[in-house]
């Protein structure tokens, strides 16, 4: 998509294998089989809107692996969260959890994993795109969202648009605060809201799900990550398709479970441990092949007093 | 006015910090449908603008909330409220009717003659028994658009592959066991391909995007060639499976 030139504000010199443009997600049409999309990890989603400081729902690059390389056009306000893609600007280390001026002629450039799997970029003002159901999330399955609603992950070329600031941004730190950046190198404990099946699971899968450690194999994408580890038996192999939630963990007849993610199909008929909670859903799409998470299944009151500190915290 | 009564106790099942799963029937029927379509515009209503999203399926509902607008306890005592006051949708406001217009043939139904032979009829029998019956939109999902209907003819009732197919064309119809659907995007899939429609199932620029809804009433309308290019179907022949 070529855009006049006034409002291009980056150039994409090198698209790397997957960079997507992503909001929140795409709410209020799942009745339709339309998916969620949005930032697979909503928390460092979040945290790089805040520091670029740009409200909640603004669309940010979410770079999967690295490969990517971008020049600016004019100055620009910009701030990376999540993995650590091992980050230049002009092939100076940049530094991550933090603002940042670009300027016009720079490159930022993503090389490859050092620590995390996605790393988000925002910029001040936000990405430009026309919203399809009313979000700019990129699910190129659905063929919706992103720079040219068509669902297209970004190629070499692309001119990217930014919105125009049209408020003065609000008085925020510029940094995250040590506590809140993530270490994505440490094993991570997943915690899971048991769902309604987790009875008809034998008592020694339960033993087995929630003291192992898991792999993550290397089906993992945006719709789903498969855990390989103990066998899961549970007295149900199929059930009448039904919704899903963001984080189920489905658990199919050869007893290895899926953690689904915001591209999963919106119904689905395998039984359920249950749900993680949004934040370790995010947690879990920074983790490579081969890492190794836990699962630890808790009651929903600490679980949500966490979620709502997250919700309330970005929604200000 | 006599009271209808579900043939189960409802149950409401946790699904995540911030969804139920409303469950009413342990199994498909089209008589489920009266009662969930009631229960999506009851909840929709209970829950106001604190509704996130809303899931009817075959046997269940899931209710996805704004847990900064409610907690998990507030919205679970509205949903039972909602459950304890339902009643099933009136009979005689069923759901829209459509006609898809489908050129049933070998080129594009290349799983004619594999149900042809899975169920003894010949491929014409196949072919009338699929087009005269009509069918109900149990749910949507898979992919935008993709109305999971039925229930088929058990006469032609035939197993979907154990391998799907890489691609399936757009527009392709379709049977697994007693289900029929219509693909509205090309998308990998095992089901038996019978035909092709020239509608549009999902489109972005429709005011409610796609052209089934849950509950509304679907018949496939044999056409000859002619008519379903003229109709702007697509004769591109489906690749062989790999």
């Amino acid at each position: 998509m070529t855009l006049p030139k006034s409002t291009a504000a980056i150039r994409v010199q090198q698209a790397g294998p997957l960079t997507l443009l992503q909001d929140q997600g795409r709410f209020g049409c799942r009745h339709l089989g339309v998916t969620q999309g949005g930032a697979a990890d909503l928390y460092s989603w979040a945290w790089a809107n805040y520091l670029a400081g740009n409200s909640w729902g603004a669309a940010c690059l979410e770079i999967t692996l690295g490969g990517l390389q971008l020049v600016a056009e004019k100055d620009l306000v910009i701030a990376v969260t999540g993995a650590d893609l091992g980050a230049t600007l002009d092939q100076k280390p940049l530094p991550l959890w933090q603002q940042v001026v670009w300027k016009e002629g720079q490159t930022l450039a993503f090389a490859t994993p050092l620590s995390g799997l996605r790393a988000y970029l925002a910029i001040q003002g936000g990405l430009a795109a026309e919203p399809v159901l009313d979000s700019v999330a990129c699910v190129s399955r659905e063929q919706l969202g992103g720079l040219d609603g068509r669902g297209n992950k970004l190629a070499q070329g692309d001119r990217l648009a930014v919105h125009a600031q049209t408020s003065k941004p609000q008085e925020r730190p510029h940094q995250a605060p040590e506590d809140a950046r993530l270490d994505f190198s440490q094993t991570p404990v997943l915690e899971l809201l048991p769902g309604a099946q987790i009875g008809e699971f034998t008592g020694r899968s339960l033993y087995a799900a929630f003291n192992s450690r898991w792999r993550v194999d290397n089906r993992a994408d945006r719709m789903g990550v498969r855990l390989t580890g103990p066998r899961l038996d549970c007295r149900i192999t199929s059930m009448i398709s039904e919704g899903i939630n963001l984080g189920s963990v489905q658990v199919p007849p050869d007893g290895q479970p899926i953690a689904l993610l915001n591209d999963r199909q919106t119904i689905g008929g395998y039984p359920r441990l249950g749900a993680l909670t949004p934040l370790s859903a995010s947690r879990l799409a920074q983790c490579l092949p081969g890492q190794e998470v836990q699962l630890k299944a808790r009651g929903s009151g600490p679980l949500l007093e966490k979620h709502r500190r997250f919700l309330e915290f970005f929604s200000n | 006015m006599t009271e209808t009564r579900l043939p189960m106790q409802p149950r409401l099942e946790s699904a995540g910090l911030d969804a139920w799963i409303l469950r009413l029937f342990d199994r498909i029927d089209e008589t489920n449908l009266p009662w969930l379509t009631a229960l999506t515009h009851d909840c929709e209503v209970a829950l106001g603008d604190a509704l996130v999203d809303l899931v009817p399926s075959y046997t269940t509902l899931l209710v996805v909330f704004d847990p900064l607008k409610l907690s998990p306890q507030a919205a679970r005592q509205q949903l039972e409220v909602v459950i304890s006051r339902l009643q099933p949708e009136d009979t005689l406001t069923p759901g829209r009717s459509h006609e898809l217009p489908t050129y049933y043939h070998p080129s594009v139904g290349p799983d004619l003659e594999r149900v042809a032979q899975h169920t003894g009829l010949s491929v014409d029998a196949v072919i009338a028994c699929h087009s005269e019956k009509s069918y109900r939109v149990f749910a949507l999902g898979f992919a935008p658009g993709f109305a999971f209907m039925g229930l088929a003819d058990p006469q032609i009732e035939c197993p979907r592959f154990d391998t799907p197919r890489q691609r399936v064309p757009v527009g392709s119809v379709a049977l697994a066991a007693r289900q029929t659907a219509a693909y509205p995007a090309a998308t990998p899939g095992g089901w038996n391909l019978l035909g092709r429609t020239s509608a549009r199932l999902f489109d972005r620029d429709r005011e409610g995007f796609s052209l089934l809804q849950v509950g509304d009433e679907v018949r496939f309308l044999a056409v000859d060639r002619e008519e379903f290019v003229r109709l702007g179907g697509d004769l591109t022949p489906v690749e062989a499976k790999l």
